[in-house]
């Protein structure tokens, strides 16, 4: 298995269990807020928890960047997985 | 042995289960005591609403601290459900998210007032309400952390929030002890909760204190419910107005950096 389906995988498993959403609502052009209806604490959870299961740091300003699921795994790929 | 078998405790600042408030709620409940919970804002009822349900509490309430009307009203509710209270735990801190971030000179007077007012001046005010639920003395509680004592990069505003909250504990402690009502502090160290994420680069501040402590780890939420047993029950009766560290040993460090990492 490649890295990108593995984060994917594990992005999916958070996502669906931090926003109570369907797995199949979890592609990449989801949007967390629109799509997803997280609220602002939500988001800040899901980059907690992406940190956690990721082990690094995502900062406030590029957190703030990260608006669907697919940037959200390619942020983590190019710079949490290199 | 139950150690809080038949106490009433009233645990404020409750946000999700990575919350410090949700270790001293399990542990003060596995010793019997009969819990009621209050959260900050309406995003957090759909956390903690399942939280509650796990421990049977049945008193869950919103309360805003920077409202007097709404501390009454919460207190009042309190009254209803419970009559008399044992326990008050203050889990509460709160600085504008900008001042968490740079310098500390560059702190700005509203979010001064803002950082004091929610995370000590609400313990004064709730203390002085739960005193009058504790006709037969109780335990009261708050946390604080380290940079009140020493300067933490980026802590800045709450640093100083939590020196006043700590010199509240005292204070609080000199005037609530002839009502036979103890008043104490836990100084945890870093734990990753959601009010954290606030702060600049507190995965950095984890890893660090790590690296240093005495203990060579953090501490969890777990081992701060722990302590908040031992402060609430009569284990601990001749104690008030203490700081008591929950921090792995980090507060007793004269140098940071341990030995083996000397070249």
């Amino acid at each position: 298995m490649s890295d990108t389906n593995d984060t994917q995988e594990r992005v999916t498993t958070i996502i669906v269990d931090l926003l109570g959403v369907e797995e199949e609502q979890v592609v990449p052009a989801a949007r967390f807020r629109e799509d997803l209806e997280a609220d602002s604490l939500d988001l800040v959870e899901l980059i907690m928890a992406f940190e956690e299961e990721f082990d690094g740091e995502i900062s406030d300003e590029e957190a703030q960047k990260i608006t669907t699921v697919g940037e959200a795994v390619t942020y983590i790929n190019e710079r949490m997985r290199s | 042995m139950k150690l809080l078998e038949g106490k009433k405790a009233l645990i404020f600042g409750i946000a999700n289960k990575n919350s410090i408030a949700w270790g001293i709620a399990q542990a003060l409940h596995e010793h019997g005591a009969e819990i009621g919970l209050s959260y900050a804002i309406p995003q957090l009822e759909k956390r903690v609403s399942p939280l509650a349900e796990q421990l049977g509490v049945t008193f869950v309430e919103m309360c805003d601290v920077s409202s007097d009307e709404q501390i009454e009203a919460t207190f009042a509710k309190a009254a209803e459900h419970f009559g008399e209270i044992d326990i008050l735990v203050h889990a509460i801190g709160f600085a504008p998210r900008e001042e968490l971030d740079g310098r500390y000179v560059d702190t700005s007077r509203e979010g001064f007032k803002i950082a004091l007012d929610i995370s000590a001046y609400s313990f004064v005010a709730l203390s002085r309400e739960a005193a009058k639920l504790m006709p037969n003395g109780g335990s009261i509680l708050t946390l604080t952390y380290y940079g009140a004592e020493k300067v933490v990069p980026h802590y800045n505003v709450m640093g100083v929030a939590k020196a006043a909250l700590e010199a509240s504990t005292r204070y609080l402690a000199a005037d609530l002890g002839p009502d036979g009502i103890r008043v104490n502090a836990i100084s945890a160290g870093p734990i990753k909760t959601l009010a954290a994420a606030g702060i600049a680069g507190f995965r950095k501040m984890l890893t660090y204190t790590a690296d240093r402590t005495p203990l060579r780890r953090n501490v969890d939420q777990d081992e701060v419910g722990q302590t908040a047993l031992w402060l609430c029950s009569d284990l601990s009766s001749g104690v008030t107005g203490e700081i008591v560290h929950v921090d792995a040993g980090y507060n007793i460090l004269g140098m940071s950096e341990p030995p083996e990492k000397w070249e």
